[in-house]
């Protein structure tokens, strides 16, 4: 049975949510991004820099889903 | 493109075709139905684990089509076709954050479909109508779009014509009937593993073969290399290409097939571990996308008459052997029979459950209900398919319903996803917003004339070009929380909501 205290604190607001955030930022300012240099492997920054925002992202994912899990036991 | 079908290419092809349909009829075997009951259908008994939902959903929302589409939009316009890396990478924080909520709702109340949310939640059945009908409309465009990818692979080995694609659309037909969600999840297992190997090999073997990524990217021109900058008074290019996927990944888990993925999947958990692991496929996507210029470099020609959606299967003639080919255009063709099946799905359980049993058969029987919906499954393939082979000029429409598709279906953000959250917004206000955005949206795209969804607004002396379906979007928010303040206090008494609050944890 969960305690009314336990479900309190799912509703609320959490600091490790912050974390679904910085790709919108990232990604969204597009002219931070807009640009060939400087450019990885002949690959000009435009694209491997929203590719790498790929893995970023689950990476950024991954601590919340921790961090829920272990707040249902 | 004529020349005569290339024999080895055609032989592997048909062999993994044909290995993968064999899958798609035993997939019925695989958990067997334990009653004649739509979830069972529908949403595979609600069963999948992490990796089965992995599989189908990856199958699900990177299509045959995308595989086509992404790449030859690098190929002709450029930088602004790259805009979906930016939307996968969206899509994922708001599948974990928001989703969970809509799969735990639909596991507490035995929901199949969206609209079962919204007609449980606000009580109102003008409002789930509007919901499904939406749902269907903005998917049907999108199973046809499925036989672009297929017949693109086609044209690649020489085979022309309807025949081909009227039997590849009936083993759908038949395997989508016997077996429901349980074939394109398995099916999707085979895909994948094909679509790997091949995004593997040409992203590795073809540019080593043309001097590396520096080579490639010196060969495209550079006006198409980024995209064209704010200047006085105009918010720019990039303003559009961030809307357009914010837009797109807002969007993308409102669309049915989405939803029934969603559903389909054992645990609330799983759903999490899916938001966690499918960026792998946007990885893949992204190169995809590459291909687009990879194709640009290896002085691939548009091909004739599919255009530049032909760019990547000529690239893969020119720089595969036959045997590879046959296994590459093997993965574009079954990656169109996996999204075309849950489409199919899908709209049949919104037909069956928000129009059939709602308003047609309101006492239906369980056994009925799943009768319905194979039959609806099947008549929506078989309508794709004349849509296509039978209307001159359909592919061009169906591209274009599907634009729109895009902006309709995303008027349905306000009741689905914040009806997540809260049940202040009232039903008609939500049904009034969504008509006004529907509306403004399906405007834009006509003063576009129907050939882009960025729109540029003039505010405040300022030029804003922005994808149609989030400035409709505002629009029908704007609507529906003004009219909700009017309807909320002229109403008395307290609004019927099938749904409890421990539902959605």
């Amino acid at each position: 049975m969960k305690s009314r205290g336990a479900a309190v604190a799912r509703k609320g607001f959490r600091f490790i949510h912050l974390l679904l955030v910085p790709p919108y930022i990232a990604l969204l300012w597009v002219g931070s991004y807009n640009r060939v240099d400087p450019a990885l492997f002949g690959i000009p920054f435009f694209y491997w820099y929203q590719l790498l925002w790929i893995p970023l992202g689950a990476l950024l994912l991954y601590p919340i889903y921790r961090a829920e899990e272990r707040q249902k036991d | 493109m004529s020349a005569a079908p290339n024999t080895t290419a055609l032989t592997v092809f048909v062999a993994l075709f044909a290995l993968v349909t064999f899958l798609g009829f035993i997939a019925s075997r695989w958990h067997r139905a334990k009653a004649a009951h739509i979830s069972e259908w529908g949403l595979g008994g609600r069963g999948f684990g992490t990796l089965i939902t992995w599989f189908l959903l990856g199958g699900d929302l990177y299509t045959a089509y995308t595989f086509i589409a992404v790449p030859a939009a690098l190929f002709g316009q450029g930088a602004a076709g790259f805009f979906a890396v930016p939307y996968t990478i969206f899509v994922y924080p708001i599948l974990f954050a928001v989703f969970p909520r809509l799969w735990s709702v639909a596991r507490a109340n035995g929901y199949v479909t969206a609209a079962d949310f919204v007609r449980g939640r606000f009580g109102s059945g003008a409002l789930a109508l509007a919901i499904a009908v939406t749902g269907i409309v903005a998917t049907m465009p999108y199973i046809a779009l499925q036989l672009v990818g297929m017949e693109v692979v086609l044209g690649g080995l020489g085979i022309h014509g309807a025949w081909p694609l009227v039997i590849a659309f009936a083993i759908l037909a038949a395997f989508t009937y016997t077996s429901g969600l349980r074939a394109p999840a398995i099916i999707s297992i085979a895909k994948d593993l094909l679509i790997y190997i091949t995004v593997i090999a040409a992203i590795v073997i073809i540019p080593s073969e043309l001097g590396g990524y520096g080579k490639i990217f010196a060969s495209v021109p550079p006006a198409k290399l980024l995209l064209g900058s704010p200047s006085a008074g105009n918010l720019g290019q990039g303003f559009g290409y961030a809307t357009l996927a914010l837009g797109s990944a807002l969007a993308l888990f409102l669309y049915p097939h989405a939803v029934t993925g969603l559903l389909s999947s054992a645990s609330r958990k799983v759903v999490r571990r899916n938001a966690v692991i499918l960026p792998a496929y946007s990885l893949a996507l992204g190169l995809i996308a590459l291909l687009g210029y990879i194709a640009l470099a290896a002085g691939v020609k548009a091909m004739p008459p599919y255009g530049a959606n032909g760019a990547v299967p000529a690239l893969f003639l020119k720089m595969f052997p036959p045997w590879f080919v046959g296994v590459a255009f093997a993965a574009i063709a079954i990656g169109a029979l996996v999204p075309a099946a849950i489409m199919s799905i899908a709209s049949a359980n919104l037909f069956t459950r928000n129009i059939y049993r709602e308003y047609l058969h309101p006492k239906c029987s369980p056994a009925n209900e799943l009768q319905v919906a194979r039959i609806a499954s099947l008549v929506v393939t078989v309508g794709a398919l004349f849509f296509i082979i039978g209307l001159p000029g359909a592919q061009k429409f169906a591209i274009t319903l599907q634009l729109l598709g895009g902006i309709w279906i995303i008027q349905t953000l306000p009741a689905v996803l914040i009806g997540l959250y809260t049940r202040w917004l009232h039903p008609i206000a939500l049904l009034a917003g969504w008509a006004s955005g529907i509306v403004a949206g399906t405007a834009m795209a006509a003063a576009n004339g129907f050939a882009g969804s960025i729109f540029a607004l003039h505010l405040l002396g300022e030029t804003v070009p922005c994808y149609a379906a989030v400035s409709s979007l505002l629009l029908n928010l704007a609507v529906t929380i003004v009219l909700s303040f009017v309807f909320n206090a002229l109403s008395r008494g307290v609004r019927v909501d099938a749904t409890s609050v421990g539902d959605y944890a």
